[in-house]
Parts: C-alpha cells; structure tokens; sequence
C-alpha cells in the first residue's frame, strides 16, 4: 500500500521565506530530497551545497556574520560528522543558527532500529540543543517557532524532519 | 626558499585595503600572525574552534558581502582536514573570494610533526581542478610582495600557496599566550563594521 503524502517541500519552503531565510546550506539526504528541485527553482532563496555536513555551519556562520538569514539542511549522520563545527562556529559564538535535520530511521510506531534515530535525541540533549519535530504539513509553522527560539536565546536550534517528503 | 609567517601576514595586511582577513593557525599566532601587525583590527576574523572550516566560513562571508574582498588565510594541515571544500568554493565560485594556504609542511603548534603528503601535495592544482579562477605559488617574500596587488585586482575565487617557513610551538598549552579577542568578540566587532 502506498504511503499518503504528509509533508510537501513548499510547505518548508513557505516557512523560510516566511523568516526571511536567504539562503539553505545543504546535503542532499532522502528525507529532504524532493525539496531540491523548488529550491534550485527558486529565486528568493540561494542554495549552497556542500561536499561534507560539518562545511554546513560554518558557511552558514559566515553568512549570518555577513547579515545573511541562512539555515542548514542536512541528515542526522551529518550531525554526528559535524560537532567541531556546531561546537566552534554554532554554540561557542551564540549563532543562531536553525538546523533542519532529516531524522533518518525514525518510526513514530515500534521500534526506531537505525542508530542513526536512536542517538540523535541524546546528541542534542547533550549539546543542550532544543529541538522541534516536523512530520506533516500541519507542523512547519514549528519552524518559525526554532527560528524565533533561536533569535531569542542566541544559540543554534534544530528541525527535525521525521518523514520524507512528498513530490 | 619560504617566506617568514610575520612578513606574509604584514604584506597581507599592508595590501588588504578594506578587505575582511580572515586567519586561523599559525596566521592567527599573537607573536608572530597577523594579531601582531595588523592595522586593521575591526576587520580582522580570527577563528578558533571548528578546526579546518576557514575556507568554509571565508566562502560564507564571500556570499553574503560580495561587494568587499574577503581573504582566507588558512593553514596546509587546516585545508587538509576540509579538502572537499576546495570543491565546495569552486562550484559556488565567489568572485571575492582569495585563499591563501600557509604551506610549512607541518602541525606548527603540536610540536611539528609534518602533515600528510608533506612537501609532496599540490594545493594549488588541486584548487585548479576544483574550479578556482586561479591558482599561484609562491616561496620568497620578494614575489609575494610584488604580485599582491595584481592577484587582488584579479577575480576570485582564487588559491595562493605560500610556502611558509614553520614556527613550531612546543609550549604546552596552558602557557601559550592567548588572543586579546576571542572569535565571538571578533565576530561582534565584524558585525558592527560591515553593518556601518
């Protein structure tokens, strides 16, 4: 059976304009491959992709020192490859940085068996990063309530984004 | 031949205009990098944490100012931990955007143990494969100081391999003198500069 649409790249897309986001650092992953498309159609918003996560965050520090709006796009592995970065050039200089992370191996039923799942939470608990989860059109609004998180409190807040997208 | 660090960095400092310099490693030393010649500190972007990302936080400064100069001065062992973003820069290619590579063939403040490929790697071709506009090598302080001007006036992206006399650092790093301004304050002072 196949699986009903839940969540749809403009749905996102609609957020980070929302915010006046300028531009989207990123690495392609399967949770957030259907944003690309719109995104490299779109005029308002640049994308910068990278060869490796943790290059994510430290552009994105260049660009808010600069007085760019950027967010990073990447999957839940990148997290784990790009703690120098987040620690460096995110917590450590209060950037306020939104990371919208594809949460691969998530299962809202039964048991999450990728790592990948399992261990995300605990990293940002660690970090002391808070974060928001994403599963359906209905929940992309909690992106303006990371970007106004982080705005506030100076330091990077995350996305989850707990399915894929939809076409 | 190499060039002396405190003579590349004040030949960067003297021929920056209002370019943003942004240093890490043996460039961001308070003896002997640019912490201790230049004359241009609201500009200055001494980074810390994060190692290896310079040329990363440089390209990001690049795309949000493409109206300033912005001039990464980066370490070989730092570039060697991020080389996909030889690529990353290439592809992206800001026309602001000079990387300098201080190439002194080791880890200056561990000790001095050489990097990978020591003397065998070849930065600036790899730049040029990686689509920087150009690439240039240099190992005597007299062409450095003579070609400056013309690679600034010249479009980015570009790659400039210094070859780098190596001050080694054995103190250990309780004792090491510290930077008066820490990344987050150098960060603030930017900020402020180029929102004036």
């Amino acid at each position: 059976m196949q699986q009903e649409t839940v969540l749809h790249p403009a749905s996102i897309i609609a957020e980070l304009k929302k915010n006046k986001v300028t531009h989207v650092v990123w690495l392609p992953d399967s949770e957030t491959n259907f944003m690309y498309q719109q995104l490299t159609e779109d005029p308002e918003v640049d994308l910068v992709p990278v060869c490796r996560e943790g290059e994510t965050m430290a552009i994105a520090a260049g660009l808010w020192v600069g007085g760019k709006r950027p967010v990073c796009l990447i999957q839940n592995t990148g997290i784990f490859e790009s703690g120098d970065s987040i620690r460096g050039l995110g917590l450590d200089v209060n950037n306020p940085l939104v990371m919208l992370v594809g949460y691969r191996g998530w299962d809202r039923h039964g048991v999450c068996r990728d790592s990948a799942a399992r261990f995300i939470e605990h990293i940002l608990h660690a970090w002391g990063i808070t974060f928001y989860l994403v599963e359906t059109d209905e929940d992309a609004n909690r992106i303006s309530l990371a970007m106004e998180e982080a705005d506030r409190t100076s330091k990077p807040v995350a996305v989850l984004v707990g399915t894929e997208f939809g076409a | 031949m190499a060039i002396e660090n405190i003579d590349a960095v004040r030949l960067l400092d003297e021929h920056r205009h209002d370019a943003i310099i942004l240093t890490t490693m043996s460039a961001n030393n308070v003896h002997h990098g640019l912490p201790s010649v230049s004359k241009n500190e609201h500009l200055d972007f001494p980074m810390g944490g994060a190692m290896g990302k310079a040329s990363s936080l440089g390209l990001g400064l690049a795309l949000a100012q493409p109206d300033r100069k912005v001039l990464v001065v980066d370490g070989d062992g730092s570039l060697l931990m991020n080389l996909g973003s030889l690529v990353t820069v290439g592809n992206k290619a800001p026309e602001n955007l000079y990387h300098f590579v201080f190439e002194n063939g080791v880890y200056a403040i561990t000790g001095g143990q050489p990097v990978p490929g020591s003397g065998d790697t070849n930065f600036a071709g790899m730049a040029r494969e990686a689509g920087y506009a150009s690439v240039y090598e240099i190992d005597n302080t007299e062409d450095l100081a003579t070609s400056l001007d013309g690679i600034l006036e010249q479009k980015g992206p570009t790659l400039v391999c210094l070859k780098i006399v190596p001050v080694i650092e054995n103190t250990p790093v309780q004792f090491r003198d510290r930077p008066s301004r820490t990344t987050q304050i150098a960060m603030k002072d930017l900020q402020g500069a180029l929102a004036d």
